[in-house]
């Protein structure tokens, strides 16, 4: 049997393997159909004629413009979001309560977040009822399209919303790398204000560090399946919905097109990839004369007040579109412009409750199995660093990212080629490996910091009391590190709980999650049984961060320094 | 249970290729070797190497023996070294008794394992402290485990860091005595690394400043 730091040194490898692989095994499963090889379907031949077909979609190329622009604008207003939120409260009090906030913000899944913001900002929703009609005028919901506008600002908005957190946990973990606290020090003692101090001093070291989660951002924003499809135009969608359609598509010939749509999405976001990568130039260019102006206080008010405002909107918005989705749960009757429902029921919790046993029940068992694979490799790649006495290579942590830099349906969709052609049945145990890709990402980034700083003198003292570097692991780092273990358990679940495409395409439509359930509710009109989904697909998150936090307290309940946290 | 010298055969341990320490010692069961020096000569690392956890960046040539035991081979689990930090390092998801016991030897009698707990604690005048949480004690109660914790786990020769710094002086003189007292009375070979004086004139052996 292989010794113990055998096996722990074998982790990162396989780990990288089992990204690295599905990705170019996906990418290679799509090119080929696109150029009309793909025998199970009957493709024998290399042709150019998918493309063809591509190109006379009718809306090709507003498609493309939706998915570019979408893209970019929520990226951007998400970066510019999260630089005044940081700028505005760094260091101050209410600082902790945004990272108190910032991990279950992050845990509420795109499609429940989609689904409350589409419903808060209807014509009918609850915003237009909260105003009306003593402020508006309205006794009829007004005549504005929303969500599914044309120009796709209900999608950037949305998008927007779940970008901020995700960008604000990768800034908080990199301020520190960049002695944040002390730069801004340095530049008040200098008299600069507290925004500006921040954007000349600390910007210019903090964002290399969160360029690639901001990569992982336009990536996400220009490809995204189900907040579009939730919030973005139908005819035509972005370019990533309308290949999904394509796979779905009864006609199975469509599936050529498809792939041909897939790689011109790849296209894309590369194109977006690179019009930021410009945007960097650009700015690096104008800034460095900005940076060295000595202006101290300029615009410091103005930013402040856009910081805090941007900041208070973004959690105002996501607490309504949460009390938007509790009271359409409840609603009966509820005429417009009444902002409570006139008869309280249970009826759609009911209603949904009976139906719900299959997909609560997958949704939970793919969670957890997918988040035990993923916390075990993450746990083995740690620990390995540990004997090898050096962190993760710069090429490896890229790779960690892989999933995340790659549209989710040019690869899914040629994963799904390859299980066609290889016979093998689509079902749980692909569809849990498929969402190991997303959630392994996510419980390394939120594990690493904790397990990578715990003062090794514990390991060394366990070592010289005798204990082999199996006992050290599992009898002194494993249940010291306990809680911010669960918590990236937490964080895990939480991610694959809100997986949408590949529960889709790897359970070939036949695996039905609470997700899958909810994005189909969603485009149906019944916007009492979807808000009863939505809800149930943010509690499962919920209870996950809820134990989280929980158990350690109950377990150590008489080990004082296990709960103030100096222990790690 | 008898013990034997631990010999430092011309330890050179270097930085990136620059040299930081030299030394060549023979520290006789009971004896304790003062290492003094102001901080950064590398006393610190050089007790490192001897447990066998030479940071990355650091390399050493020489030979460390115990007895006819050639130590740089082993793995520090496998060394038979008690070391002392300054921190207690009382692992705190454990109680009192229960770091004891992760000291201790495997094997025997879960009752035989808490008597000999129970023993000990006795020992060190902590009767009655087995289920107490680590962090409920006092620092000095917390330093006397920690000793211990040490000796229960059999040590043939024993690596002290700084270990009275963190204490106030009052005890600083009371831990001093207990952990000199048991190192001689069982024999201990021991390499101290301190940059108190004092340290040094109470161990009441040979001494090399760097």
């Amino acid at each position: 049997m292989p010794s113990f730091v055998t096996t722990i040194r074998a982790a990162p490898a396989m780990t990288l393997a089992l990204l690295i692989l599905p990705v170019l095994l996906g990418l290679a499963g799509v090119i080929a159909p696109a150029f009309g090889w793909h025998p199970a379907l009957g493709g024998e031949t290399l042709t150019l004629n998918h493309w063809r077909a591509l190109g006379d979609t009718p809306g090709l190329v507003e498609m493309v413009r939706l998915s570019l622009f979408t893209g970019i604008a929520s990226a951007l207003a998400a970066f510019v979001s999260v630089a005044l939120c940081l700028a505005t409260f760094l260091e101050t009090r209410f600082f902790g309560t945004i990272r108190r906030l910032l991990s279950p913000l992050l845990a509420v899944p795109h499609a429940a977040a989609a689904i409350g913001l589409a419903f808060l900002l209807t014509p009918s929703g609850l915003a237009s009822r909260l105003v009306s009609p003593w402020l508006s005028g309205w006794s009829q919901p007004p005549d504005y399209l929303f969500p599914g506008d044309e120009a796709g600002l209900a999608l950037i908005l949305g998008l927007t919303l779940k970008e901020i957190p995700f960008l604000l946990l990768m800034s908080l973990a990199a301020l520190p790398q960049c002695r944040a606290g002390e730069r801004l020090m340095m530049a008040r003692a200098l008299g600069y204000g507290r925004l500006n101090g921040f954007l000349k001093g600390v910007m210019p070291a903090l964002y290399p560090l969160i360029r690639l989660p901001l990569y992982a951002v336009i990536v996400f924003a220009t490809a995204n399946i189900e907040v579009a499809m939730i919030l973005g135009p139908s005819t035509p969608p972005t370019l990533a919905v309308a290949v999904v359609r394509w796979l779905g598509d009864p006609d199975l010939t469509m599936r050529f097109q498809a792939a041909a749509g897939a790689l011109l999405q790849i296209g894309i976001t590369a194109a977006a990839l690179l019009i930021w990568w410009l945007g960097e130039r650009l700015v690096s260019r104008l800034g460095a004369a900005w940076l060295r102006d000595g202006h101290r206080r300029r615009g410091e008010y103005l930013g402040r007040g856009l910081g805090s405002l941007v900041t208070w909107l973004a959690i105002g918005v996501l607490l309504a579109a949460l009390a938007g989705l509790i009271l359409w749960s409840l609603a009966g009757y509820w005429p417009f412009p009444d902002a409570w429902p006139a008869t309280p029921t249970l009826h759609a919790w009911r209603q949904a409750t009976m139906g719900l046993g299959a997909s609560l029940s997958s949704t939970v068992t793919i969670g957890l199995a997918a988040t035990g694979i993923a916390l075990a490799l993450t746990l083995g790649c740690l620990e390995a660093e540990t004997h090898r006495r050096r962190p993760l290579g710069a090429g490896a942590q890229l790779i960690l990212y892989l999933p995340l830099l790659v549209p989710q349906v040019a690869f899914l969709q040629g994963l799904v080629q390859w299980q066609a052609q290889m016979g093998l049945a689509p079902g749980w145990p692909v569809v849990t490996l498929g969402h190991v890709l997303f959630v392994l990402p996510y419980t390394f980034l939120s594990l690493a910091e904790s397990y990578r700083r715990q003062d090794p003198r514990w390991r060394q003292v366990a070592a010289t009391l005798g204990a082999s570097p199996a006992s050290v692991f599992l009898r002194v780092r494993l249940p010291m590190l306990a809680a911010p273990i669960l918590v990236a358990g937490a964080v895990g679940f939480a991610v694959s709980v809100g997986q949408y495409l590949p529960t889709l395409l790897l359970g070939a439509g036949r695996l039905t999650t609470l997700t899958t359930e909810a994005v189909n509710l969603a485009s149906g009109g019944d916007r009492r049984l979807t808000a009863v989904y939505a809800l149930y697909q943010l509690a499962l998150p919920a209870l996950g961060f809820l134990l989280a936090t929980a158990l350690p307290r109950l377990w150590w309940r008489d080990r004082r320094q296990m709960l103030t946290g100096d222990a790690a | 249970m008898t013990t034997a010298p631990l010999r430092l055969d011309e330890i050179v341990i270097t930085h990136e290729g620059k040299p930081l320490i030299e030394v060549s010692a023979r520290i006789e069961p009971g004896e304790i070797l003062t290492l003094m020096g102001p901080s950064g000569v590398g006393k610190s690392t050089l007790l490192a190497h001897v447990a066998g956890f030479l940071p990355l960046g650091f390399r050493a040539s020489g030979r460390i023996r115990l007895g006819e035991t050639e130590l740089g081979r082993l793995p520090p689990e496998r060394r038979g070294l008690g070391l002392l930090f300054q921190d207690p390092l009382l692992f705190p998801h454990l109680d009192v008794g229960g770091n004891l016991a992760f000291g201790m030897p495997a094997g025997g009698a879960r009752r035989q394992r808490r008597s000999e707990v129970e023993a000990a604690l006795d020992d060190i005048g902590l009767a009655g402290f087995a289920e107490r949480d680590p962090a409920t004690l006092s620092g000095g109660q917390r330093a006397r485990v920690a000793l211990m914790r040490v000796l229960l786990a059999r040590p043939r020769a024993m690596l002290l860091d700084e270990p009275f710094s963190k204490l106030d002086t009052a005890l600083r003189d009371e831990m001093r005595r207990l952990v000199f007292e048991r190192i001689r009375r069982d024999a201990l070979p021991t390499l101290m690394v301190t940059h108190d004086r004092a340290d040094a004139e109470a161990a009441g052996g040979p001494l090399i400043e760097l």
